[in-house]
């Protein structure tokens, strides 16, 4: 049968036409390919807009055509727009091909000449493509209206929160003892100076309260499965050693255990817990965990402490990890951030000065219900400082370590200067390169911080030393900084160091990120489905990022996205099922010789091997056409529609130009 | 003798293999004489080109030709042979794809005569190298001149059929004459025109009898690395790349039968459009890595890629040759 071909040449306003003749590509395109059937081919300024798709659509009505091109923007953007417009002209949205000539052309060209005659070869592989796409019919699920919500900071609470009290069910796992994440470190939150812990706290018992949400914390995803609507999720609930069902989270078992140990988590480090411990007053779960490596019975088999005085008998040292399996529809992922390691910037002295204080044992020291019960003292535990200097930017906007913003440390350095001096009268450097407070109400806190009388210096810092060089600089750090305002150097003596450290991803983040199937990027920041227009989903279906997961933020920020992503998930769960793509795998058992290379490839889980047969099938519920094992099969025994070697030879044919007719 | 149809067999660019597996069908080789005049055949008769020249096309039923086309005498004889023959067979690796000669598409021809001339054990103080001319007292005389690359015979000629490995298994070769006999007495059909024949319609591994699991790579070795080797058990499991995978089958899987991997002798499985990348890719998919770092470590252990997943196939790829021995002659 011979095809009837339309392709449309978008201009995306001056964005393709910009670098791309695209009146010359669309009447190239009906002279020369009108041998593989292009029947007509058009250019109009924005094809993506209503107007442009009734054009497509009315030729595929008046012109009777088969299959169409359209030259125009990536796929990911427009291609459900074309593939819509065509199947309401009655023609199988899988007959419909977008050659790329924006991102792939005009975007990273200059030169007309150059753009124009790429743009041709391109549609060229997708007129020739696109006769070999075979009409698809997608394929209706129903959509699990669980969600498994990961993290639980305030994002992930957030999420859990909107999506329980409309009525659904969320399992949120949390790695640590309890939930509240950062937020329930800090003492103040900026620029209101609301006690973190009070905003914090009732949304945390409510979670764990809720009817709705089944809390597993001191567990970890460890396997996923499945797909959007579908997923089969493993999560490994670490051995607490302590019966949740017995346990009353009276707190006699911290009390009576003889086993401190520095706590390097919760109190950064400044602080020290019990073997068997809550890590904080208000913990939700308020049931203790038992560290093994440090429990004294662990250790050398006597002891126990804990067990003979806990009055409901809920410390079970035979404890094993358990493995649980749940199904949920979606999920949302709100792992949040490690701080900076301030020890990587070594001339910075952390670590080797001891009053050099990481922005996060600041919070610790400042909090009331902290180490020190509030009082701001230097390594010591008792000399108030007399001068501190905070620095900026730690391990952010520097090549050296991390090349972004991290957001959140002018501000961060702003409260401490602001804390400092309220508790401690003490004079206040801030050391910053650019001061950022945009968001509301927060430039109006910088100038309440000048006006209290902190001092401001603009430069980077290059040093922290305790090297004295005169009498006065004696016992002191000194700060060595270049005054970019006043241009020359400085040498500030103080007795207190705060180093306003940025964010990074998680250490884990890309193993994490690889177990749900999304992209990180460079950086190691799991990767949104557009920047601006989807921030909180991913390209894979079903799977959301919130919060810092997903990049630096503040606490509204990361409210706003965890509140987001309910609100995307509750969206899926109520339409009730999901159109799936027909682009699925499939096994030719003729030529499969089941030497079993793809068996271990798949991350849907979707290939089995028959025993009895001696060859692999894929089901085809499980497999979301990713590809993986259609490149593996070494006997090419495994096809891939919407992706077949036909389509994809005749498009590398249509980019060289093969299927033009020389004369 | 006019009744009989006519029997011809060439060797292009090819070792003589071909020949050997043709006459190790035994006594089968005599329904060959039985059924067939054999009327060109220069490794077991004598003949002239041109006594083949003076021939009328068409007029020969039957020509299995090995050996891939390296030179111009080569090409020419590929042209002669295919005007002259009713049915041609592209006959054992070298003509179906290249084979081992077909390495040499790696490498300027210039190259590969240069250093063929100039290693470390050749002594040539003079520096002589091949002409394809040379005036002698009794005239100029010729000899074949190299071509660029090495091309498979569907690259020069109409192929009918493509009988592949290195060489064929004899028990294939009798099966194909025995076809070809039967097809002379009506009693059988050609099978379509391009048909792979003498082989299998799946890979290696579907006649290899060793367990197969999932496979997991942490190490890449030579089979002679490997000790002991566990006889039962998936070659390529044992680190080992194993081309049997992505192998045409029709072997009865000799290699691994006799305790080696298979080298991928029997080209390409039916659909595979290039050989080399889907081993390359099926490598990589058992390799067990998580950083890139290991993943480096363990391709190490592959240390001529080409040659590996290339060996035979090189010149019948998707690339056919590397850019500098195509583009230079």
């Amino acid at each position: 049968m011979t095809e009837r071909i339309g392709v449309y040449v978008c201009h995306c306003g001056t964005n393709i036409a910009g670098t791309v003749d695209v009146v010359d590509v669309a009447n190239w395109a009906a002279e020369k390919l009108k041998h593989q059937g292009v029947v007509i081919a058009r250019e109009y300024k924005f094809m993506c807009s209503s107007l442009g798709q009734e054009l497509i659509e009315k030729d595929i009505k008046e012109l009777g055509l088969t299959r169409v091109v359209v030259a125009a923007c990536s796929p990911h953007l427009h291609e459900k727009t074309f593939r819509t417009a065509a199947k309401n002209a009655g023609l199988n949205p899988y007959l419909v091909e977008l050659a790329s000539i924006r991102e792939q052309v005009s975007w990273v060209h200059s030169d007309k000449t150059i753009g124009t005659a790429k743009s041709k070869a391109v549609v060229s592989g997708a007129v020739s493509r696109v006769i070999e796409n075979a009409a698809l019919e997608e394929i209706k699920v129903p959509i699990n209206p669980n969600t498994l919500v990961v993290g639980g900071g305030i994002a992930g609470i957030q999420s859990a929160l909107e999506i329980a009290n409309a009525g659904f069910h969320v399992y949120l796992v949390e790695r640590e003892p309890s939930i509240g994440g950062h937020m329930s470190q800090f003492d103040k939150t900026f620029p209101t100076l609301d006690c973190s812990a009070c905003i914090l706290t009732p949304r945390m018992v409510e979670v764990g309260t809720h009817p709705n949400i089944t809390l597993l914390t001191w567990s970890e995803v460890t396997n996923v499965a499945g797909y959007v609507g579908n997923f089969h999720v493993t999560i490994n609930k670490k051995a607490r050693f302590v019966n949740e069902e017995l346990c009353t989270g009276c707190g006699i078992c911290q009390e009576k255990c003889p086993k401190k140990v520095i706590d390097d988590v919760y109190e950064a480090g400044l602080g020290y817990r019990k073997a068997v411990y809550t890590p904080f007053a208000q913990a939700v779960p308020n049931f203790p965990v038992m560290d093994k490596e440090n429990c004294t019975y662990f250790i050398k088999g006597t002891c126990k402490a804990c067990e003979k005085f806990c009055p409901t008998n809920a410390i079970d040292f035979t404890q094993q990890d358990q493995l649980i399996n749940i199904d949920v529809g979606n999920i949302i992922l709100a792992t949040g951030y490690d701080l900076f390691d301030a020890r990587r910037v070594s001339s910075y002295g952390y670590g080797r000065l001891p009053n050099v204080f990481t922005s996060i044992e600041f919070e610790r020291l400042s909090n009331a219900a902290g180490p020190t019960s509030g009082n701001i003292v230097l390594r010591d535990g008792k000399t108030t400082p007399k001068s501190v200097g905070i620095i900026h930017c730690v391990g952010s906007r520097d090549k050296n370590f991390n090349n972004y913003c991290s957001v959140i440390c002018c501000m961060q350095g702003l409260k401490f200067a602001h804390l400092v001096h309220e508790r401690t009268g003490a004079t206040v450097y801030n050391f910053y390169i650019d001061m950022r407070t945009a968001y509301k109400a927060y430039d109006e806190f910088y100038q309440r911080v000048l006006e209290e009388g902190t001092l401001f210096v603009r430069g980077k810092v290059a040093e922290v030393t305790n090297a004295a060089r005169k009498e006065s600089e004696k016992g002191k750090l000194i700060i060595q900084v270049e005054d970019t305002l006043a241009g020359k150097q400085r040498r500030i003596p103080v007795d207190m160091v705060i180093l306003s450290s940025g964010l990074q991803p998680r250490a884990d983040s890309k193993e994490v990120g690889k177990m749900f199937g999304i992209s990180c990027s460079m950086d190691g920041w799991f990767t949104e489905r557009h920047p601006k227009l989807d921030p909180v989903a991913t390209m894979t279906e079903g799977i959301f990022i919130v919060g810092c997961a997903q990049g630096p933020k503040d606490i509204p920020s990361s409210v706003a996205q965890g509140a987001a992503a309910a609100a995307r998930v509750l969206d899926k769960i109520l339409q009730k099922e999901v159109m799936l793509e027909p682009i699925k795998a499939s096994i030719n058992k003729e030529t499969c010789s089941g030497c079993r290379i793809c068996n271990g490839l798949c991350p849907f889980n979707a290939i089995a091997y028959i025993e009895d047969d001696k060859i692999s099938d894929i089901n085809p519920a499980l497999c979301q056409g990713c590809g993986t094992c259609v490149a593996a099969c070494p006997a090419g025994a495994i096809s891939g529609t919407g992706f077949s070697d036909a389509q994809i030879m005749a498009q590398i044919d249509g980019l060289l130009l093969r299927n033009l007719i020389t004369a | 003798m006019n009744a009989k149809p006519k029997f011809a067999m060439y060797w292009a660019a090819s070792c003589g293999g071909c020949e050997i597996a043709v006459l190790n069908t035994h006594e089968k080789i005599l329904d060959v004489d039985a059924n067939f005049d054999i009327v060109f055949w220069p490794v077991a008769m004598d003949a002239k080109y041109k006594d083949v020249e003076a021939m009328e096309d068409d007029s020969i039923l039957l020509t299995l030709f090995n050996g891939g086309i390296r030179n111009d005498e080569n090409e020419r004889l590929a042209k002669l042979l295919r005007r002259k023959s009713k049915i041609l067979v592209a006959f054992g690796s070298c003509a179906c794809e290249g084979c081992i000669p077909g390495l040499a598409n790696l490498s300027p021809v210039g190259d590969i005569v240069y250093t063929a001339f100039n290693t470390i054990t050749t002594d040539n103080p003079n520096e002589i190298y091949p002409r394809t001319t040379v005036d002698v007292p009794e005239g100029e005389l010729h000899i074949p001149t190299l071509s660029k690359v090495v091309r498979p015979l569907e690259q020069v000629v109409d192929v009918d059929y493509f009988m592949p490995g290195c060489p064929p298994e004899s028990h294939q070769v009798a099966a194909v004459i025995d076809l070809v006999i039967d097809v002379i007495k009506g009693k059988a059909e050609l099978p379509p025109k391009g048909s792979v024949i003498g082989v299998g319609n799946s890979t290696v591994c579907d006649e290899c009898p060793r367990t197969r699991n999932v496979k997991m790579v942490k190490e890449f070795k030579r089979i002679q690395d490997i000790a002991p080797a566990d006889p039962t058990l998936c070659i390529l499991e044992q680190g080992v790349p194993c081309n049997g995978p992505a192998t045409r089958s029709g072997c009865n899987a000799r290699c691994p039968q006799a305790g080696a991997q298979c080298i991928g002798c029997y080209g390409p499985a039916e659909g595979v459009i290039d050989y080399g990348a889907r081993l390359i890719t099926a490598f990589a998919s058992v390799i067990d890595a998580n950083t890139p770092e290991e993943i480096e470590h363990i391709l190490d252990g592959i240390p001529d890629p080409t040659g590996q997943v290339y060996r035979f196939n090189l010149a019948g790829s998707l690339m056919k040759a590397t850019k500098s021995a195509w583009e230079k002659a």
